[in-house]
């Protein structure tokens, strides 16, 4: 795949595919904030990395990492709404990874750059997009269950702590991925508006969870074929190709 | 009598705040205990201790090998979730015969309708857009599946279909006749446990009372239980 076009529309469909399906399940577990949030404290991670001249996915993925072991004490230890927190230290983390960012790499790492791939890339977005969703899958039943009831699924015996916490890492993963597509301010979108317009048209699990996959997709290619047609930044029209089906979706709202 | 449950001295304490208080109480198979009390009394606090959701003192016992389901408030379940009510059935088994029967069990469909009207009625309905009543059945019906011995019931704050409430308490009363099984469950409506429970147990944080309804829960009891207003609306009607 020589064509570096159609490179950036192949990974750019396959994350979006995992960031709407991770999505799907984020929003119904009340996590959009979180989601938005989350992914700021990318930014000094990425900073670190290229200080360090290291693969800036890596650094962000630590810095994720650090994040979600820290919504995932909060989420265990209190059954609280813990926004406020999350809210104060990740737009925290976004101001310091603000100010040591080298200047010349602070465009792409705020707003993503996926023109910027290699085929590497390519492979390395299969794999990790292909185990997120087969991880997601198989611990869809107790996630789900524990947003219709924390106390029922418990009561079954389901270790949800181990559960929640799969899930948080595989939601590192994505958002550490999507970055390259919409950088550290707009991926939370990425993941947060496919799902959002798939529910409002969806009755049922397997509906809706196809349907944000598929939107994700859809999300991706049409905003980077508009990036390129007018030699814009792909990563906003992304979001904004998003935005726009959320909002023919509501013309159909179940 | 077979005793399921025994518990002693349970006390639940939160941040230091006592939410439950030396409770001791115990239960037989095929008992169906009504735990009443005004709201914040800790009743569903103890249905989480039972079931050994939060950390407590004292000791709780159940008998061994006891299957206990719990069916958890409709109120407390989102609406929106894009879930068909067949999905939710997924979760615990893939055996289509067992669910329906589950169903039919629990009066969702009769003699009269076919499994079509099943299906397309109430299987690929989204969970959250179920009436109260329907909604509560499925719940039930789901706790069934797993054939237990005990069940849980958590029922919701307010009375707002007396109707719909009347018949799903038939609903536990066959259920618990046919299978034997034991009912633990939280009202608020009086008149249904004078009308269904083998036992109440009045408790505001500690025990107030315990034994045969119509033993136990007199005006006295009433009083301590919500705070003498019993009483005052009765005197204040009596004058009018």
């Amino acid at each position: 795949m020589s064509n570096p076009l159609l490179l950036q529309l192949a990974v750019g469909a396959l994350i979006g595919l995992g960031a709407g399906y991770i999505g799907s399940f984020m929003i119904l577990r009340r996590m959009s904030l979180v989601g938005d949030a989350l992914s700021h404290v990318a930014l000094p991670g990425i900073a670190i990395a290229f200080l360090l001249k290291i693969n800036p996915f890596i650094g962000a993925f630590a810095a994720l990492f650090v994040a979600i072991i820290g919504i995932w004490a909060l989420d265990k230890k209190t059954e609280l709404p813990s926004e406020t927190l999350v809210g104060i230290l990740f737009t925290s983390s976004l101001a310091i990874g603000l100010l040591i960012t080298p200047e010349p790499e602070l465009l792409e790492a705020l707003f993503g750059d996926i023109s910027k791939i290699g085929i590497a890339d390519l492979w390395t977005t299969i794999i990790l997009v292909a185990t997120i969703i087969l991880l997601m899958r198989k611990i869809s039943k107790p996630v789900m269950l524990g947003v219709i009831s924390k106390d029922l699924t418990r009561s079954m015996k389901i270790p949800l702590n181990k559960i929640n916490f799969i899930f948080l890492f595989l939601v590192s993963i994505v958002v550490a991925l999507g970055l390259k597509v919409a950088g550290t301010l707009l991926m939370g979108s990425l993941v947060i508006i496919p799902a959002a317009a798939a529910k409002n048209i969806s009755i049922n699990l397997s509906r809706y969870n196809l349907l944000a996959g598929f939107f994700g997709i859809i999300s991706a290619v049409a905003g980077i074929l508009i990036a390129h047609q007018y030699g814009l930044q792909p990563g906003p029209l992304v979001v904004l190709s998003g935005g726009t089906i959320f909002l023919l979706t509501l013309l159909f709202k179940k | 009598m077979q005793e399921v449950l025994k518990v002693e001295n349970l006390s639940v304490e939160f941040n230091d705040h006592q939410v439950i208080k030396d409770l001791n109480f115990s239960v037989n198979k095929g008992d169906v205990l009504a735990i009443v009390g005004p709201n914040g009394a800790g009743k569903s606090v103890l249905f989480r201790a039972l079931l050994g959701l939060i950390p407590y003192f004292g000791n709780i016992n159940w008998a061994p090998n006891i299957k206990v389901s719990y069916v958890p408030q409709r109120f407390n379940i989102d609406r929106e979730i894009p879930l068909s009510v067949a999905e939710f059935f997924k979760f615990k088994t893939t055996n289509n015969e067992k669910i329906i029967n589950a169903l039919r069990e629990v009066g969702l469909s009769d003699p009269q309708h076919d499994d079509f009207h099943l299906k397309e009625h109430v299987l690929k309905q989204r969970l959250g857009w179920l009436s109260g009543g329907q909604m509560q059945r499925v719940l039930i019906a789901w706790a069934m599946l797993d054939n237990p011995d005990v069940l849980l019931f958590d029922e919701p704050t307010s009375g707002i279909d007396i109707g719909g409430e009347e018949t799903i308490y038939n609903l536990l009363k066959k259920l618990n006749e046919d299978h034997k099984m034991t009912i633990l469950l939280i009202s608020h409506e009086l008149n249904i446990v004078y009308k269904y429970a083998t036992s109440v147990m009045c408790i505001n944080k500690e025990m107030i009372c315990y034994g045969a309804p119509n033993e136990v829960l007199d005006p006295a009891a009433l009083a301590k239980l919500y705070g003498g207003h019993a009483s005052f609306y009765k005197h204040d009607h009596h004058h009018e």
